[in-house]
């Protein structure tokens, strides 16, 4: 029977979740790393029990930690012999400035409209290839998009993302200059979506080389030009593995959907009780079953009402329903961030999503009802989950 | 033939969970014995600890943390200036210290 292994990132450590198919009994694991941020773990495709998690704090940086265990232990890729300096260093990001690039880019837009330089904050999500255990991307803070071809010893950016033409223009959101989201597809490792905030969203279709702005269709009303090239303030993405063509995306305001890559998007929003939130996901086995957690604002941050609610649509967005059994429906003031909702492969495919209150719930059956698996961690910050053999 | 100097170096709680070590490390420094000597001593010995102290490649400090010795903050002093007698000799660590944050559990349970 298979078995699923919940990875949670939070504002204090790392957890491992794990339940068999029934997912009704769950064991716990963790914290490891306590007392650091961890931002996002995630597991590779190719081994699931080599997973990447990223640690960080405000005090001491950023570490990168790997575990080919199924997380049981964890080691700093490189970190047990005397690195190769200063090429073989797990968290060293540099960003590339070197002529062979082309892209000598070392200042984007800040708060106040003036340029400011790139500064490396910390990895805000890890992709792990579907091709190779050893090839795993790292979206960073300020944004640009990492990659490691050896287990995460060493890092490269892939500069032409920063230096494609409209960098200079990217701007910080309230959380910072993020890239929060990277999408690889299964049947074209050549073709790559990544979203920042606040730029947008971007696609190479040559594994990485050449990137494109991919926003159009996007209006955000707190923009001087609401439909420019750049600056939108995308949440998060998301993609079925059968339909690589087809995104959802979830904007500061909207969800949205492309049918062509991201060349063009349309407003799925429909009968949404608000269209703000972060998180956005869709059915391991329904490619037009999507959710969403709609959240208020500005600046509140947490469910109307009160009342936790995640809202599925069956067909695509536009329509949607509430899902309230076994959520709190009263007194209930947590966020739900961008990472922090993930689908498993099960038959019955389950649904899962953190909170800033540090519960962390399940669905098995699509979204129908609903259980905390724990109630009581620090905040969530990321959640994903693997289906084990 | 000039002895290396054993120093003595007090690491923040995180630190040493990820170095693995004791609350406090010796190390062998080559004389004359300088912030950046130690520091460098300290990377080489541990290195998962690059880059949380000071910066990849600039080597430039952290902003949250701060060097203290014999009781002085020497945070702003050249790498390359002597520490004092006292540290370079062993007989007072050298302490990095993070900016304050939560508290010290093995202190909270002798208080």
């Amino acid at each position: 029977m298979s078995r699923v292994r919940v990875l949670v990132g939070t504002r204090k450590g790392a957890f491992v979740l794990t339940a068999d198919g029934k997912r009704d009994k769950w064991e716990v694991s963790g914290p490891f790393f306590a007392g650091w941020e961890i931002y996002h773990l995630k597991g590779s495709p190719v081994d699931p029990d080599r997973i990447y998690a990223s640690q960080s704090s405000g005090w001491f940086g950023q570490v990168l930690q790997a575990s080919t265990d199924g997380g049981k232990t964890w080691f700093q890729p490189g970190g047990g012999t005397i690195p190769k300096f200063p090429e073989k260093i797990s968290n060293r990001f540099v960003y590339d400035t070197s002529d062979e690039s082309g892209k000598p880019l070392t200042t984007h837009q800040w708060y106040d409209g003036t340029q400011h330089p790139w500064e490396f904050k910390r990895v805000w999500h890890l992709e792990p290839s579907y091709t190779d255990a050893k090839t795993v991307y790292a979206g960073v803070e300020d944004a640009a998009l990492f990659r490691s071809t050896d287990g995460g010893e060493s890092w490269q950016e892939l500069s032409g993302l920063r230096g494609h033409g409209t960098g200079s223009s990217w701007q910080p959101g309230a959380g910072g200059m993020c890239l929060h989201t990277v999408i690889l597809n299964p049947a074209n490792p050549e073709r790559i979506y990544i979203a920042i905030s606040a730029a947008g969203a971007f696609r190479t279709d040559d594994g990485g080389k050449s990137w494109k702005p991919i926003n159009k269709g996007l209006r955000s009303e707190f923009m001087p030009k609401p439909e420019a090239e750049v600056g939108h303030c995308v949440h998060h993405i998301a993609m079925h593995p059968a339909e690589p063509d087809v995104l959802f995306m979830q904007k500061h305001w909207d969800v949205m959907r492309s049918n062509d890559a991201g060349d063009h998007w349309t407003e799925v929003s429909g009968n949404l009780p608000t269209d703000f939130g972060f998180v956005i996901d869709v059915h391991a086995h329904e490619p037009e079953t999507i959710y969403v957690v709609p959240i208020k604002s500005d600046s509140e941050h947490f469910p109307l009402d009160g009342a936790l609610r995640v809202y599925r649509s069956k067909s695509g967005g536009d329509e949607w329903e509430p899902l309230t059994k076994g959520l709190p429906q009263k007194d209930c003031y947590v966020n739900v961030l961008r990472d922090a909702m993930a689908v498993d492969r099960m038959d019955d495919c389950g649904i899962y999503f953190g909170t800033t209150g540090g519960q962390v719930y399940v669905s098995p059956d699509g979204g129908d009802s609903w259980q905390a698996i724990v109630n009581n961690l620090p905040a969530v910050l990321s959640v994903e989950v693997q289906t084990i053999p | 033939m000039i002895r290396p100097a054993v120093v003595r170096v007090a690491l923040p709680y995180h630190l040493r969970n990820l170095a693995g070590a004791n609350s406090e490390v010796t190390l062998e420094v080559a004389p004359p014995v300088t912030l950046g000597r130690v520091l460098d001593a300290l990377e080489a010995r541990y290195p998962m600890l690059r880059g949380t102290i000071r910066e990849h490649d600039t080597l430039q400090r952290r902003a949250f943390l701060r060097f203290f010795a014999c009781e002085e903050d020497i945070s702003l002093m050249p790498m390359d200036a002597p520490l004092p007698p006292a540290v370079a000799e062993g007989r007072e660590p050298l302490l990095v210290i993070g900016a304050i944050a939560g508290g010290c559990a093995e202190k909270a349970t002798t208080a």
